[in-house]
């Protein structure tokens, strides 16, 4: 694998200006704050401001509140389907993301002077079209239930917040194949957990064959998990010149 | 050896151009490059981006000089477009931030001391007290917020500790006018001086206005909008201090003249090969642009650009830090305040600002409450061991008056 990690001329670090940092000090010592306290005052005003907001979004009403009566929205009678419909939607929009976080991946692992044997791009083709199968299986399980896979649900939206740095990480020229694989690592061990959750919560709402569905999902996620998770490591291991 | 403006012919203008690849290179390593690499980058980006304004403004009030503003203005807008494309996305929004205030410190400091009229070097001062509180609030929020030192980025040349605090920095507009130079009289490094950093404040309030609204955290959109608040000060005051009689060609002559003059000094301080060279090519390229300029002058206004342009520029920027300097007048300026567009001790402030500022803080101050009790460590406020305890807990009932006293 590509050796990652390069000894250079960091300049971030106070050890680079020793001489500039004591004089740094000798005066941040005998300069008091300007006013008293701490981050208390930080927590105190988010706290007013929790207090004070409104939600960041809704859960549009499924077909059968609006008079489309299905099977399957019959089963959801006397739960929250908005809660369902929420988490649907936020897996669906995280597998949908998870397509362009593979895409970019590949280039990555196809670009690299001397791509390591390792990592075959087969295999992370295949990992990119199994993410783009899960998100059709969520769209097809949203109309099922008489809701609509475009919107944009809450869930989603905050996932999208979320995952916005592993995306930069992903498609910045300089980061090595090692960064991009902990940033999808990080994208896998959340997708996993929270396909777990919405198999237990599809069966909770009474949605069994959903859940049956979910979990061929679950276990190509597994497998991806395991694979990403031990490319990691060794790109790790070998960068630092103690793998096995 | 210094440049002569005038035997200088630069790239001729039919000859500057470029690809799309050309305009988005590989950034500087955040990590790696000198911070006054990033400065002359964040400085320069406010250089073009003035030009682009002023050529926008001085098209709309002159038709006969609309096509050449728009034949330089395509250029100007690709130069500042892979100026700013230089600075890597691992900058944090406040990590390129706390880039803005270094900027805003180092230049303004070295621009006060090369100033010959003592009444514009007192603004240089004054304006660089306030963007020195500044980097102080903005690197307690760095690190309260993303949890990451702000010396990361500044690498020891600047110091971080409070300046003028901001809360105090709000004025009523009268009191953020100036004198103005006289354009007949003022030296060539005075207006030089005034529109770079007239550039940098503009461009710092552009930014704070744009990425502010950015923040999930509601304690950083009231920082920012608190300090874009000031950087609109700033920009009236700079403003300001040009004088406003100059003829519009005039003023196109001495922004080009600025840019090659500030283009000169990147060119000779900067330590990274690949960025010099295009510091090399920006140069050529304004210097195509300040011939193209002189033509029109000639043309228009009958006059030779001799009489408002010097034979060689002014002495660069030194890119280097100013400790010792800001320190000095940290020490003996930071109690002074603004009177209508003299500056007085703060015992003898008028009461507009002090009612103005009175009613803006009255609900409490943003860059109090992110600074409270903060002083800058290495390696973070965190490095310094504080555990997490019960009473570090919010109370929803709690009030934030106490940070407000001293604003009054």
């Amino acid at each position: 694998m590509e050796k990652s990690t390069a000894l250079g001329t960091n300049r971030t670090g106070i050890d680079m200006s020793p001489v500039d940092v004591k004089k740094m000090l000798a005066l941040t010592n005998v300069t008091p704050p300007s006013s008293n306290g701490d981050e208390r005052a930080i927590a105190e005003m988010r706290s007013r401001h929790i207090a004070d907001a409104s939600v960041i979004g809704s859960v549009p009403p499924p077909g059968s509140l609006k008079g489309v009566a299905s099977t399957a929205m019959q089963k959801l009678t006397g739960k929250n389907p908005e809660a369902f419909i929420d988490k649907l939607g936020c897996r669906l929009a995280f597998e949908r993301a998870g397509v362009r976080l593979y895409d970019a991946l590949i280039v990555k692992a196809s670009s690299i002077p001397g791509a390591p044997s390792e990592i075959p791009l087969d295999t992370l083709r295949k990992f990119r079209n199994e993410e783009l199968r899960h998100f059709r299986l969520l769209e097809g399980a949203i109309r099922s239930i008489g809701a609509d896979p475009t919107t944009q649900t809450p869930s989603a939206d905050v996932d999208g917040m979320a995952s916005l740095g592993l995306m930069q990480v992903l498609t910045d020229p300089r980061t090595s194949l090692s960064h991009c694989l902990e940033a999808i690592l990080i994208a896998e061990l959340a997708d996993n957990d929270a396909w777990q959750l919405l198999i237990q919560l599809a069966a909770k709402m009474g949605m069994d064959d959903m859940a049956r569905d979910f979990e061929t999902a679950l276990q190509e996620e597994d497998v991806h998990l395991a694979h990403i998770r031990q490319w990691f490591k060794e790109s790790v291991l070998d960068d630092a010149a103690v793998a096995a | 050896m210094a440049l002569n403006l005038f035997e200088e012919k630069g790239c001729p203008l039919d000859r500057q151009r470029f690809t799309w690849k050309e305009l988005v290179q590989t950034p500087i390593s955040k990590l790696d490059d000198d911070a006054f690499t990033r400065v002359r980058i964040i400085l320069m980006n406010g250089i073009e981006m003035e030009a682009l304004r002023f050529s926008h403004s001085c098209a709309r009030m002159n038709q006969a000089l609309q096509l050449p503003l728009a034949q330089l203005r395509r250029v100007e807008q690709h130069q500042a477009t892979m100026v700013n494309g230089l600075l890597g996305a691992d900058h944090s929004t406040l990590e390129t931030t706390i880039g803005y205030e270094q900027v805003a410190i180092e230049v303004t400091a070295v621009v006060a001391q090369n100033e010959p009229d003592e009444y514009l070097a007192q603004v240089y001062r004054f304006g660089m007290l306030e963007d020195f509180d500044h980097l102080y609030r903005y690197s307690a929020l760095l690190d309260r917020l993303e949890g990451k030192d702000a010396n990361n980025i500044t690498q020891c040349y600047t110091d971080i500790v409070p300046g003028r605090p901001t809360g105090v920095e709000h004025r009523a507009p009268q009191d953020d006018l100036r004198e103005h130079y006289d354009r007949s009289r003022a030296a060539p490094i005075s207006k030089m001086n005034a529109l770079t950093i007239l550039s940098g404040e503009q461009q710092t309030h552009n930014f704070y206005m744009n990425v502010g609204p950015l923040y999930a955290d509601p304690v950083a959109r009231q920082l920012y909008a608190e300090i874009a608040s000031i950087e609109e000060q700033h920009v009236t005051q700079y403003e300001s201090i040009i004088d406003p009689n100059e003829t519009w060609m005039e003023k196109w002559l001495l922004h080009e003249a600025n840019e090659v003059y500030n283009y000169y000094g990147c060119v000779q301080q900067e330590s990274n090969s690949r960025v010099k060279a295009i510091w090399e090519r920006c140069l050529d390229y304004e210097l195509g642009h300040l011939n193209v300029v002189m033509d029109l002058f000639k043309q228009y206004e009958r006059r030779d650009p001799a009489e408002i342009l010097p034979q060689t520029l002014p002495e660069p920027i030194h890119y280097e830090s100013q400790r010792e300097f800001v320190r000095r007048v940290l020490s003996q300026e930071v109690d002074l305040r603004a009177l209508g567009k003299q500056f007085v001790d703060k015992s003898r402030e008028g009461p507009e600002s002090q009612e103005y500022r009175a009613h803006m803080n009255s609900g409490g101050s943003p860059t109090q409450t992110v600074a409270a009790g903060y002083q800058w460590s290495p390696g973070t406020e965190l490095a310094r061991g504080t555990e997490y305890t019960g009473d570090m807990e919010a109370t929803r009932d709690s009030k934030s008056a106490r940070n407000t006293e001293f604003i009054r």
